[in-house]
């Protein structure tokens, strides 16, 4: 890798708050490479995906190769290298969640939205992926919207939880 | 948001600020918090490790090993730091106790780590939440800013001359992450695959350092050992298993939730009297104790079972994680087994081959037999498969996904040959069909 003349903050291609993040976070631990896990996450919130260019910026702030970034990155599985919906819908079907109806949520959603594991809509607008426990089997079944949980579900709310994400998104763009 | 529920024979001690907004550091502060850590700073580490093992508190992670003994075997003198690691990468399938100490008491996961520093000599401590707990590191962000603000982290915690600094860490899905070496490798930015023990954390831990690594339910709970006494913790519980723990009963149960009950508590009366019996007037069919990777338990094997470490692991399982999942009578053990292994097989970090290609393995067996298509000889091959996977791996994944599969072929081995010659699965309603 070539010696950088420009700094990480004038060639970030995150936003103003986001670049201050990372430069805090490098900063926060003994070694600097102890950041690349949450980097990686954070830079993926905002970007929507680990493109070729969030591996290089993130290479470049930590100090390491792109390959060593690639090499980690593809350990996670919350870590992805191709966009996914706005609203991530990650259903649990774990065996707790399997218990009491995962699947049966699961096929609900692949119903309404007619797409199937790690699937896309047409419009950009809803991903969906059958996941692994994520820590919520007392309150089964759950699922995870981006960061949000849902928990102790049944089949005919799967069209009131899309509706509330799609309402929530027209707001945000009648507000912008 | 996770609901909270409550059983008259619950003893409160670890959840007992939970739903009484003590994630506010004034309202911790009203309910007795950060008193531990005062009266820990002033005894000095000697007497907070002789409390600890005087206690018998015993890691709520799942080995079950001594708390006070683990801190014990961190040199009192080293030239590299030393570490403090709450390790809060909850992905145990069946365990979500973790969540509700985040949510609801975030300054005793604080409070716990100050006092794990204090006992070994640590300046650093980190606090480690799995990726998708981001609402709840958010929580626990705020605290420790709040605690900083306060002056209970920083350059003299207490007005005291002592330092001690809490850095949080999120990961980004892996359950491995949550094996104590592989934790430290994520920490580091790196792979999460297991280090080769020995040398063992207590001495080469975190960027090389003696380090001690905790679950966050032990954290949590020290402090309260030191307000109460360890005398008077330990006697919550059976000799040997201090104190009580956070049972997490889910699957089907009329009432499943988070319960903390004292150690030792009847595995038939948690399932029956707890959490209402099983849901819809059916019949038990069999229970898993202690999290996924615990082999499964049959209804006349609990009948007198205490959950304690030592009575759990008598009777042929073990406690685990704490997280009970219960299974009625309309369940297909196959399948349940199958979605047990699929979430080994992904999960699997790929560093040892007989967990790598043994959980791929016995995947693909699983899968087919539940679809069908399976042999005789293939239930056996499932035992062979799983008892050479056995004590063979750096860490525990392989046996995690060993132990319940021979439980479940073992135990239910009559259940296994109904799926044979091509008979449909007397329960599900999902067979997949078999890509192998």
């Amino acid at each position: 890798m070539s010696p950088k003349e420009t700094s990480a903050e004038t060639m970030t291609l995150f936003s103003p708050r986001l670049a201050a993040r990372l430069d805090a976070l490098v900063g926060k631990y003994p070694v600097r490479r102890s950041a690349l896990v949450p980097m990686l996450l954070y830079a993926q919130d905002e970007v929507g995906y680990l493109s070729d260019s969030v591996i290089a910026e993130v290479a470049h702030r930590i100090g390491i190769s792109e390959l060593d970034v690639r090499n980690v990155a593809t350990y996670y599985s919350m870590l992805r290298f191709k966009p996914a919906g706005q609203y991530n819908i990650q259903v649990c079907t774990n065996i707790s969640c399997m218990l009491r109806g995962a699947y049966d949520l699961y096929e609900r959603f692949q119903e309404e939205l007619g797409i199937g594991h790690k699937g896309v809509t047409a419009d950009g607008v809803f991903s969906l992926e059958e996941v692994e426990c994520i820590g919520a089997c007392c309150w089964a079944p759950a699922i995870q919207v981006n960061y949000d949980f849902h928990d102790d579900l049944t089949p005919d709310q799967v069209p009131g939880i899309l509706g509330q994400y799609r309402n929530h998104l027209q707001n945000e763009e009648k507000n912008a | 948001m996770p609901r909270l529920v409550s059983h008259p024979d619950e003893v409160k001690i670890v959840t007992r600020r939970f739903g009484q907004g003590a994630a506010n550091i004034d309202r911790y502060l009203e309910l007795g918090g950060y008193e531990a850590a005062k009266k820990c700073l002033a005894r000095g580490p000697e007497w907070v490790i002789t409390e600890m093992k005087a206690s018998n508190l015993r890691g709520r992670g799942g080995a079950g090993f001594s708390t006070g003994m683990k801190w014990s075997f961190v040199p009192k003198q080293s030239a590299k730091p030393k570490y403090v690691l709450v390790n809060g990468d909850e992905s145990e399938p069946g365990t979500c106790k973790d969540h509700l100490i985040f949510l609801h008491d975030p300054h005793a996961v604080i409070e716990g780590t100050i006092i794990a520093g204090v006992a070994i000599g640590a300046k650093t401590g980190f606090i480690y939440l799995r990726g998708e707990y981001r609402y709840l590191l958010e929580i626990m962000e705020k605290a420790v800013a709040d605690a900083y603000g306060r002056g209970f982290l920083g350059k003299n915690i207490f007005g005291s001359d002592t330092e001690f600094q809490i850095i949080t860490q999120s990961g980004a899905g892996a359950y491995e992450v949550g094996e104590e070496s592989a934790l430290m490798e994520s920490l580091e930015g790196k792979r999460g695959v297991p280090r080769i023990k020995p040398p063992f954390p207590a001495v080469v831990g975190l960027y090389g350092g003696p380090t001690i690594i905790n679950n966050a339910e032990t954290i949590a709970t020290v402090p309260h050992v030191i307000t109460m006494g360890a005398e008077a913790y330990s006697a919550v519980g059976t000799p040997r298993n201090g104190g009580t723990r956070l049972f997490g009963l889910s699957g089907h149960v009329e009432r499943p939730g988070v319960y903390e009950l004292p150690m030792g508590y009847n595995l038939k009366k948690m399932i029956y009297d707890v959490g209402g019996g099983i849901r819809g007037g059916r019949k038990l069919k069999a229970v898993v104790p202690g999290g996924s990777s615990t082999p499964v338990l049959l209804p006349e094997e609990i009948e007198n079972l205490g959950m304690d470490f030592d009575q759990v692991g008598k009777a042929g399982s073990m406690l685990g994680s704490g997280g009970v999942v219960v299974i009625d009578d309309q369940t297909c053990i196959v399948e349940f087994a199958l979605r047990t292994i699929s979430f080994y097989q992904h999960e699997s970090c790929g560093w040892c081959i007989p967990c790598r290609e043994g959980t791929d393995w016995l995947k693909k067996s699983l899968t087919r037999f539940h679809a069908g298509f399976g042999v005789a000889a293939d239930i056996d091959n499932i035992q062979y498969l799983a008892e050479n996977m056995m004590g063979r791996t750096f860490c525990p994944l392989g046996d995690a996904a060993a132990m319940p599969t021979l439980g479940f072929v073992k135990k239910f081995r009559k259940e296994f040959e109904d799926h044979l010659n091509g008979k449909p699965c007397p329960f599900a309603e999902h067979v997949e069909l078999a890509v192998v």
